[in-house]
């Protein structure tokens, strides 16, 4: 059992690799992940370190990526805002995927009832704009990192509670689960332990994709002035700073706003080369 | 088939009023009244006045009054007056303010399906092609840049620097003095950015959608049986593939309503359109509950409406689900 | 505009690009596009002026609304009794002349006549009468019916006399007079004006300009009144775009798409030095009406006592503010009133810069240096969290370079950052903060009863510092008490030297404000009181009108 699954893993990472835009994506995902994790590696400048003499340099050996609207080296600030940025994708998403997985599961096991229930409650979310929600309960509590997270997780996980859902419904009739409860398995047991692992596929895509509108959402958010706020960098308040500076600054937009646009590609092009690589349709071409 | 859209509708009725009930939740997890933003910080109003203020807009009654008032009227669309100084009603202000963003959305739906399903069909066609890579990246690109910065960027091109297009708004100042032609013209040129990037912010998701539908249909017993007919791939792949394949991407179409509206809070800002996103965020800004309710409300009920339409819809063609 | 009586909160505004212009003193101007001052030129009728705003108008009427948007629209309407002059001193609007009686306790204002409403109505004291009775009325959600409030008895016994008496001498008072007038005969069937269509949507007033359109959202316009008791205003049409966005807001300046905006410092200093744009557009630069502060929570065990309070002045840089956040364009602030206007006392004790002092002040205290470099007093740290609004530009980079500061001498200082009505409400309101950094606007007339006085420290009310000084109390009633401005400027030079002492707040500047205007308008001549304050003497000379569609 384990060889196969040893096997299976290997078989799925090959077929990824396989996949050229893939891969790429998932080089560029590496690429910033390891820069958020050892940000001191890339930049030894301190991001926070104001200096008012020297506002709005253009990029120069002592600063590669130029100074921000007071002074601070931008390319600390954006390795950094990387770590933030990413953190707020992934907890937002961990959020998302947590609550959404429980919802799935539960509705598509138990049926009847719950499953009526707590579809229509997925229905009523997926009908409100969800920038809207968010919007309101940022506006409403304070913009700290925290409720940034928490507000784009818990509007976010409608999608993946029926990608679960669809899935627990279709394996809850094999044969395996079958023969665990034959063997005296528990609900909780056979629901964690049998149908959970099996659901964790599309749930991957659904999360690498989220991963990168989360990191979109932040910007919009910083935009409006309600993102994470300064001095803390994120990727989003950094473009939403050079933003009004673009034409005579533009270090302080072009570079954050690539920063964005090449993790959310490759997370995009990651999460659907996961998919393509684990639909057992697509198999054997 | 009647009886399937009964049932249908009959669903949106607790959906309903789950939406109202949330949105109301949501206002009042709220610190901060509304007369906050009317009076805060001005030297010259104080304790007194502003609890006239407060009397003013009925905030002293305990919650599930207020929440039973608003779902009274809410059932007659009357979301009652706007708690900014002037008043108006909720509807009016909505109402005023739908047209323009429906309008761009609409025209940018416009460009995403004239766009993505060509691109889908001919990415699944010709998979891993070149054509296939380049396209995907594009598409994605534009789902991945960030809007506001794409939005100056082509407004310092086009508005500046080039002088072609305008650079925000919806009409010239001389607008009243146009012909009627030349007002349409004024008119299309002050949508060209605003549609042109919302709907290649959309392309993404429809072009890829359709594109794994196409796989999946062409992957099917019958188009190889078309195929084997000798039957020419044109034909195969426009009479057979696709019809099959839009489908599912019609239903789609009822779900992006609230992204779309969701969406336009940026645009609109950037673009100073004065349209539902501005409005609803001015809202936020100044706790202006019974705005905030009124286009959330209204918000959803749309989406509900698109999704219903999309559903049935797709029941109309596909028997499958009728007798489901 | 010209109106400046209303202490509307300038800080509202995010990083504010409201596009007209505050009244203020200290005036300087740069320009190198051309100036009419020495030609003799004849000012011409028409064209039009576009400026851009960052928010929309909410209504037209002053007494119900409270955002700077909606108080610029109206003062193109609307007149007061009495309104400021370029050096900022009061003159007379629609009152010709006034007296106030030996006593201080009752005022005569003499009206002008022949003035006509715009829809030909002749104006008379029965509209101030009215005006008067609307904003002590209950029923009128108006933010402003303190100062009326003190009324003892108002009465009009001609046509064009109106006479206000109080039960104390109460300076401020003539200044109050200054709000829009408005029209009985329109209004009178309003219980609640702002309901009324004035408000709503077509305002009649007095002023220079008549009211054209208001497209919620998008614009306002205005057209030049021909019958304005001052002379028809050369610019035939006034046109306030709503830009919500800073960024398509100096765009569209570039462009052409609006005439005039409010820079902000960056955009002044760095970003407008181009020829191109020297020579289409003129700016302007005097000392803004409004100052920001940090300040503390006096019942905080760390703030209670003076020494430290002093100490964190030392700390700070106001230099180092100046240069960051207005890029020079602005002043030191040492105490809450505007320099260069009267009551505006410069030999106060002051607290430079000095950081070696601060951390002396702070050890003789009995704060000690830690482990982590941060000073410990009893095991405590010194920490400390400062509040301030979300999405304000200023305000944030001023919160990280006070964060700077203060870390050099130890001192821990965490920002927080609320979004404003929250702020204000769950905040500030309930007393629930260590430090605040905010700012006041400052009103031309020096009384700041509410913001000092230990009467105003309950919930709700604007000492939230929880200041309490007899002296100042006395020297607060004072103050108001009297109109002779010998008496007045004494008890509030002697207000700003305690001030000074006992540091509340750590005054912080006073910015500029920094206006652009496109270079064909001419008649602009920067005073006191800002650039607007003339605004209908403003043309275009004939060969450069740009709008020509709206000839009349």
């Amino acid at each position: 059992m384990a060889a196969e699954a040893r096997s299976m893993f290997a078989d799925f990472l090959r077929r990824l690799a396989r996949n050229r835009l893939a891969a790429a994506g998932g080089a560029a995902v590496l690429f910033f992940f390891i820069v958020s994790a050892f940000p001191h590696a890339f930049s030894s400048h301190d991001p926070n370190r104001i200096d008012v003499l020297r506002v709005l340099q253009p990029p120069s050996a002592d600063h590669p990526l130029g100074t921000d609207e007071l002074g601070r080296d931008v390319l600390a600030r954006m390795v950094h805002g990387a770590r933030i940025s990413l953190k707020v994708g992934f907890v937002a998403v961990g959020i998302a995927t947590s609550i959404g997985l429980l919802v799935g599961l539960f509705s598509g096991f138990y049926g009847g009832l719950t499953d009526a229930v707590l579809m229509r409650f997925v229905d009523i979310m997926l009908c409100f704009p969800t920038f809207f929600l968010i919007l309101s309960v940022i506006a409403f509590l304070e913009p700290s990192i925290y409720n940034i997270m928490l507000v784009i997780g818990v509007t976010g996980w409608m999608g993946v509670s029926r990608l679960v859902r669809a899935e627990t419904l279709s394996i809850k009739e094999r044969d395996f689960v079958a023969a665990a409860r034959a063997q005296g398995a528990g609900n909780a047991r056979i629901i964690f332990r049998h149908i959970l692992p099996n659901t964790l596929a599309p749930v991957l895509v659904a999360a690498t994709l989220g991963v990168a509108g989360a990191i979109l959402t932040e910007s919009a958010l910083s935009f409006l002035g309600i993102g994470v706020q300064p001095p803390t960098p994120s990727w989003g308040n950094i473009l939403t700073a050079g933003k009004d500076n673009i034409e005579f600054a533009w270090w302080l937009s072009v570079y954050p706003g690539l920063a964005i646009l090449f993790t959310v590609l490759g997370y995009n092009l990651l999460g659907e080369g996961i998919r393509d690589a684990v639909d057992p349709r697509l198999r054997g071409r | 088939m009647l009886r399937y859209v009964f049932r249908r509708l009959l669903l949106t009725v607790p959906l309903l009023v789950g939406i109202s009930l949330i949105s109301f939740l949501v206002m009042h997890m709220a610190p901060g009244g509304p007369i906050g933003v009317a009076s805060d910080m001005n030297p010259k109003a104080t304790a007194e006045v502003r609890e006239r203020l407060k009397a003013y807009y009925g905030l002293d009654q305990p919650l599930y009054i207020q929440y039973g008032r608003w779902l009274g009227r809410m059932a007659t669309l009357d979301f009652g007056q706007s708690f900014s100084p002037d008043g108006r009603q909720v509807v009016d202000k909505i109402r005023e303010r739908i047209p323009v963003t429906l309008s761009i959305n609409v025209l940018s739906m416009g460009i995403i399906f004239l766009v993505a399903i060509p691109i889908g069909i001919y990415s699944a066609v010709r998979k891993d092609s070149w054509f296939d890579r380049i396209s995907t990246v594009t598409v994605f690109t534009g789902f991945a840049v960030p809007t506001f910065w794409l939005a100056l960027l082509l407004m310092i091109l086009f508005g500046v620097k080039l002088g072609w297009l305008p650079i925000s708004g919806l009409v010239s100042l001389e607008h009243d003095s146009f012909s009627l032609a030349g007002r349409i013209w004024d008119r299309a040129r002050h949508l060209v950015l605003p549609v042109l990037l919302a709907g290649f912010g959309g392309l993404a998701g429809f072009s890829r959608y359709m594109r794994s539908n196409m796989l999946e249909v062409i992957r099917q017993d019958y188009i190889a049986t078309a195929k084997a007919k000798g039957l020419p791939e044109r034909q195969v792949v426009f009479r057979h593939a696709m019809r099959n394949a839009l489908l599912p991407v019609i239903t789609i179409l009822g779900l992006s309503v609230p992204d779309l509206l969701g969406g336009s809070v940026i645009f609109e800002t950037i673009f100073a359109i004065p349209g539902m996103g501005q409005l609803f965020y001015q809202g936020v800004m100044s706790r202006d509950y019974p705005l905030i309710m009124g286009v959330l409300v209204i918000g959803s009920f749309l989406t509900l409406i698109g999704n219903l339409l999309a559903d049935v819809g797709y029941a109309l063609a596909d028997p499958r689900i009728r007798t489901g | 505009m010209r109106r400046l009586l209303t202490a509307v909160f300038v800080a509202i505004l995010a990083a504010g690009s409201i596009g007209l212009l505050a009244g203020c003193a200290g005036e300087k101007k740069e320009s190198s596009g051309k100036e009419a001052a020495g030609k003799q030129e004849t000012p011409a009728h028409g064209d039009a002026i576009v400026f851009g705003s960052n928010g929309d108008v909410s209504g037209f009427l002053t007494a119900v609304t409270s955002d700077s948007a909606s108080h610029d629209a109206a003062g193109y309407v609307f007149n007061g009794l009495v309104r400021y002059d370029k050096n900022v001193k009061l003159e007379g609007e629609l009152a010709e002349s006034w007296e106030v009686a030996p006593g201080g306790k009752k005022i005569t204002f003499r009206l002008r006549k022949g003035v006509k409403w715009h829809d030909n109505v002749a104006f008379t004291s029965e509209d101030v009468m009215f005006t008067y009775r609307r904003m002590i009325d209950p029923k009128t959600p108006t933010a402003y019916a303190e100062d009326f409030k003190q009324v003892r008895r108002a009465s009009n016994p001609d046509p064009y006399t109106f006479v206000v008496e109080y039960d104390k001498p109460f300076a401020p008072a003539l200044a109050s007079w200054g709000i829009s007038i408005l029209p009985k005969h329109l209004l009178g069937k309003y219980e609640d004006i702002s309901r009324s269509p004035l408000n709503k949507s077509h305002p009649i007033g007095t002023g220079p300009y008549k009211f054209v359109e208001w497209k919620p959202g998008e614009r306002v316009v205005f057209e030049a009144n021909p019958d304005y008791f001052e002379g028809r205003p050369y610019i035939q049409r006034v046109i306030t775009r709503v830009i919500p966005d800073q960024a398509t807001m100096f765009l569209e300046l570039k462009s052409g798409g609006i005439d005039s905006m409010n820079l902000t410092p960056l955009q002044y200093t760095r970003q407008t030095e181009t020829g191109e744009f020297r020579k289409a557009y003129n700016k302007y630069r005097y000392t803004a009406f409004n100052y920001t502060y940090l300040g503390f929570r006096l019942s905080h065990p760390f703030f209670a006592d003076k020494k430290i309070r002093q100490a964190i002045a030392h700390a700070i840089s106001k230099k180092e503010l100046v240069e960051g956040v207005l890029f020079g364009l602005g002043q030191e602030a040492i105490g809450p009133y505007k320099p260069g206007t009267w009551v505006y006392n410069p030999d106060v004790p002051k607290f430079p810069y000095d950081p070696a002092k601060a951390k002396g002040l702070l050890a003789e205290a009995g704060w000690k240096p830690g482990a982590a470099g941060t000073l410990e007093k009893g095991g405590k740290e010194f920490q400390f969290t400062v509040l301030t609004n979300a999405g304000n530009e200023s305000r944030a980079k001023t919160a990280a370079i006070l964060q700077q500061n203060l870390a050099a001498v130890g001192i821990k200082m965490e920002i927080r950052t609320l979004e404003w009505s929250a702020f204000i409400n769950e905040f500030v309101d309930k007393r629930k903060f260590d430090a605040v950094i905010l700012g006041w606007s400052v009103t031309p007339d020096p009384d700041q009863y509410d913001i000092w006085s230990s009467k105003k420290t309950g919930p709700k009310e604007l000492n939230f510092v929880g200041y309490a000084n007899p002296e100042v109390d006395r020297l607060l009633e004072e103050g108001r008490r009297t109109f002779d401005i010998e008496m007045r400027k004494k008890a509030y030079f002697r207000i700003q030297e305690i001030l000074a002492e006992e540091l509340p707040y750590v005054f912080l500047y006073v910015p500029d404000s920094l206006p652009a205007v496109h270079q064909r308008f001419h008649g602009i001549e920067p005073a006191a009181a800002g650039i607007s304050y003339n605004f209908i003497k403003w043309y275009v000379p004939k060969g450069q009108q740009k709008y020509t569609s709206f000839q009349k």
